[in-house]
């Protein structure tokens, strides 16, 4: 009860501060809109920034879902191979020192305008982080239960399966709840860079016609979602963790 | 004792990148009993244990570790550690055939709470080891040893965590259920490996030293004076400057 109250103070708080900032400033409306403004618009076209929220939700969610299974195979694959280490560590981090933002154009020139290339724009945001969370749970497996493992008989993959993966699923999950977080940005930017819909398209398109109201009202809708999933993301991974591994 | 329990024989020398650890030393362990090597921190005790157990790719030793039946260790050892070696993520059934799992085996659950059953854990069987005290969480390590049933068995200070009456009692069910076994105790416990060795050994940084271990049958009383008085003298010759 006293969580509620206190994230209940704090949104008023913030509210208090942005209205008074609108009031003392005297900013007009096509600057910055007031709460109370933005709160009419979000309610007056909740359809159109509903249809929107969807197709981002959605590219957002593929794009996790496809970046967990990929980051959580390599993570794997990485951990059970020197070779692999030696030859593709490399590569991975010189492609985390190109911007993601420069990659958007191609991405859409390869993918096209709709959902596939911010599926890959997320994809790629949260591929990495996800990737090395797990990957270095991985090779800090205690020394202690690889000896073990080895003395009981255990072959590379069954030590894998049986005890790193397992040692390793906290990592796993610090990995993906970074993701929830960045896995948004990488679809907007996608949709920035060419889209016919979609929140990060509606924000553009609201700035350019002056509808600052409405650019802020999907801005909110935005920020909401990734919250949420935020927090189901991490409450998903409690309650594995808790059911599967040492939590 | 069992019959496929074999001596042991250690010869030769340690190094850890060019690092002395220990040797040239010789150590041989007696078929079918307990063997304490007793030894303060960092004289390389661990080391030369998982040596024996073939699981140190660090360590550069140049010497034979053999079998007196001249058949490869591989296969036939059980370790029980520092701590206790659970997988949180596993009950204790699990912890306790984690074994088969780890070889591809099919996991025999009936003689796994025979097992349980031989430490007084028949009840716990689904409970996780975070549930478990530390005492009870080494029984089933003691458990998941027995499971294995390998006639060598290798101990690495099992009981140093536990406090003195749980380490007691844990020495008791451990002599117990390893007779015949030949068994390797490394410990820093003066008054463990007068309790538990057929066989004492100090392992100092001037090499290794043979110990008449005190009379009467293992494990000896904890008020036994001939067991108190030889605790005593192993602790002053570990106090003794190298």
């Amino acid at each position: 009860m006293s969580r509620l109250i206190t994230i209940t103070t704090s949104t008023a708080l913030a509210l208090a501060l942005w209205q008074a900032l609108v009031v003392l400033a005297a900013l007009p409306p096509f600057i910055l809109p007031g709460p109370a403004r933005v709160a009419e618009t979000l309610w007056a076209s909740r359809a159109l920034i509903l249809e929107h929220a969807g197709i981002t939700a959605a590219e957002v969610l593929i794009g996790l879902a496809l970046g967990a299974i990929l980051g959580g195979l390599s993570a794997i694959g990485l951990a059970a191979s020197p070779l692999a280490r030696r030859l593709i560590r490399p590569m991975m981090v010189f492609s985390q020192a190109i911007p993601v933002f420069a990659l958007a154009p191609i991405l859409t020139l390869w993918l096209g305008y709709g959902l596939w290339s911010k599926v890959a724009m997320a994809l790629l945001i949260i591929y990495f982080p996800v990737t090395s969370a797990f990957f270095d749970a991985l090779m800090r497996t205690p020394q202690h239960w690889l000896d073990l493992g080895r003395i009981m008989g255990a072959n590379g993959p069954r030590l894998m399966w049986h005890i790193r993966v397992p040692a390793a699923l906290p990592g796993f999950a610090s990995g993906l709840r970074l993701a929830a977080v960045y896995a948004p940005i990488g679809a907007i930017i996608g949709e920035w860079v060419g889209a016919s819909k979609g929140l990060g398209y509606l924000m553009l398109l609201a700035n350019g016609r002056a509808k600052i109201d409405l650019m802020f009202a999907a801005l909110i809708v935005l920020a909401v979602f990734t919250l949420l999933l935020h927090m189901s993301v991490d409450r998903a991974c409690r309650r594995w963790l808790d059911g599967t591994a040492a939590g | 004792m069992r019959p496929d329990a074999p001596a042991l024989t250690l010869d030769g020398t340690a190094r850890i990148g060019g690092l002395h650890v220990f040797g040239p030393l010789h150590l041989t362990v007696p078929a079918g009993r307990i063997t304490c090597l007793l030894g303060p921190s960092g004289v390389g005790k661990t080391t030369l244990l998982r040596l024996i157990a073939g699981v140190d790719d660090v360590t550069e030793f140049t010497g034979s570790i053999t079998a007196s039946d001249d058949r490869s260790l591989a296969g036939r050892m059980a370790l029980m550690a520092q701590g206790d070696l659970l997988m949180p993520w596993l009950d204790v059934l699990g912890n306790v055939t984690i074994g088969a799992r780890l070889r591809g085996e099919a996991r025999d659950r009936d003689r796994a709470m025979r097992m349980l059953a031989r430490v007084g854990l028949e009840d716990h069987a689904h409970k996780r080891p975070g549930a478990l005290s530390g005492g009870q969480k080494q029984r089933v390590a003691l458990a998941r040893t027995l499971m294995e049933d390998r006639p060598i068995i290798l101990l690495d200070e099992p009981f140093s965590a536990l406090d003195a009456r749980t380490r007691t009692q844990m020495q008791d069910l451990t002599a117990e259920h390893l007779k015949g076994r030949t068994v390797l105790m490394v410990t820093h416990d003066p008054a463990e490996a007068a309790r538990m060795g057929h066989a004492i050994h100090i392992l100092t940084e001037t090499g290794l030293e043979d110990v008449t271990p005190p009379p009467g049958t293992v494990p000896r009383p904890v008020d036994d004076p001939e067991t108190l008085t030889a605790q005593g003298r192993l602790l002053s010759r570990l106090r003794a400057p190298a």
